[in-house]
């Protein structure tokens, strides 16, 4: 049960990868295009717990946990940038 | 806070004891197990990191009592489930040129930055809003609704359901 | 026997909701037409999503492989922590380029304007909120 319930997922979460990606190329302004890429990190973090669960390990927490802060930070520069035109002041 | 001529033990050795009550739980969550050894690295950088840092804390935001503090949490983990729902609800079964979506104003009686950080981003994880921005002054919010067919409604629902209770915690 | 089958369908139900709540999340995030209203779904339907895949981890390791996996819930902690700040972030650089302050919003019904476009008061009368400097 768990593995089609898993194979549901993967399916789910590819096509909301591949809805993102459409946002990312298409998007009309930059703002567009930053929101569309911390969506994907979520995704991916998502993505990340499943397959987690299909091979029965731990050991892609510490990743999902890096992407987490990854992306955060990535989004709070770029948006940082755009507000300001500068990262560090 | 003022600071004393001379500053007393808890005041210079633990200027933050929710902090490093924070950071020991939060190094032992990232052990992932628990054992003493963790527990004393976990209690040393708890210790260290909030006297290394206190000149960027210089008020603590008290909090006047913990149990309204949990109750409030509950009933925001409570919306943000019924929030998601709605919004999803919202996403698929509207058409997106019929949704009401317009910007309220939201004047806060809240003063302290934590309790305004706090209620911000409760009204984000929440049905249907986002705050956007604040006044220059700090003393009013600006929120984008998704679907708001009555604009004062859901200011009033902003401030009754959380900045009251908010209110009562840090003020 | 009934325990794992519970187990087994807990987990497959939290699976299933979180992959359709990213799904409509990122749905959403293609139906609705300006940059505001988008901003709604990724924050909302895509949380819930990734906590409930988080929560089906930890109830796959918890009984499958009796461990108390606790990463999980730092990273929900971690994504509900942040994900307020960086749709704050993303709203307020859209506000910047895209909005006009006097036409498209509200007023504070303040003397001062909005934090984006006006710079706070010089006399620090109050301690200036950690989000208004952003």
């Amino acid at each position: 049960m768990i593995g089609y319930a898993l194979l549901f997922g993967f399916v789910c979460l590819s096509l909301a990868f591949l809805l993102n990606l459409w946002r990312l190329v298409l998007g009309p302004t930059l703002t567009d295009r930053v929101l569309a890429g911390d969506t994907m990190v979520i995704n991916v973090i998502a993505l990340i717990m499943l397959y987690g669960i299909m091979e029965t390990t731990a050991v892609y927490f510490e990743a999902a946990l890096l992407f987490a802060m990854f992306g955060f930070i990535s989004t709070v520069a770029y948006c940082k940038f755009l507000l300001r035109g500068d990262v560090i002041e | 806070m003022a600071s004393p001529a001379k500053p007393g033990f808890f005041k210079r050795y633990l200027p933050h004891p929710l902090l490093t009550l924070t950071l020991t739980v939060v190094w032992m969550l990232l052990l992932n197990s628990l054992s003493w050894g963790g527990l004393v690295v976990g209690l040393v950088l708890g210790i260290l990191i909030p006297i290394l840092s206190s000149h960027f804390w210089p008020d603590r935001p008290r909090l006047k009592s913990l149990h309204k503090f949990i109750s409030y949490a509950l009933v925001v983990m409570w919306d943000i489930v019924v929030a998601n729902i709605q919004v999803a609800y919202l996403i698929l079964f509207r058409r997106a040129d019929k949704l009401r979506s317009c910007w309220i104003s939201v004047p806060l009686d809240l003063k302290s930055p934590e309790a305004i950080t706090l209620l911000a981003g409760t009204v984000t994880m929440t049905p249907g809003t986002v705050s956007s921005d604040l006044s220059a002054d700090g003393r009013a919010l600006l929120v984008h609704c998704l679907d708001a067919p009555d604009p004062a409604a859901a200011v009033a629902h902003i401030k009754t359901r959380y900045e009251a209770r908010l209110k009562e915690i840090f003020e | 026997m009934d325990k794992i089958f519970f187990a087994e369908l807990l987990v497959s139900v939290l699976i299933v909701a979180g992959g359709i709540f990213s799904l409509v999340g990122s749905f959403g995030l293609i139906k609705l037409k300006d940059l505001m209203t988008r901003l709604h779904a990724p924050t909302k339907a895509t949380t819930l999503g990734v906590g409930s895949t988080l929560l089906a981890s930890m109830v796959y390791f918890l009984v499958f492989e009796s461990k108390i996996s606790m990463h999980e819930i730092l990273i929900l902690l971690f994504l509900f922590l942040t994900a307020p700040i960086t749709a704050h972030f993303v709203a307020k650089a859209y506000l910047l380029r895209h909005t006009d302050p006097q036409k498209d919003l509200p007023q504070t019904q303040r003397p001062h304007g909005w934090s984006t476009f006006d710079a706070p008061p010089a006399s620090p009368t109050k301690p200036p909120s950690p989000k208004a400097d952003g």
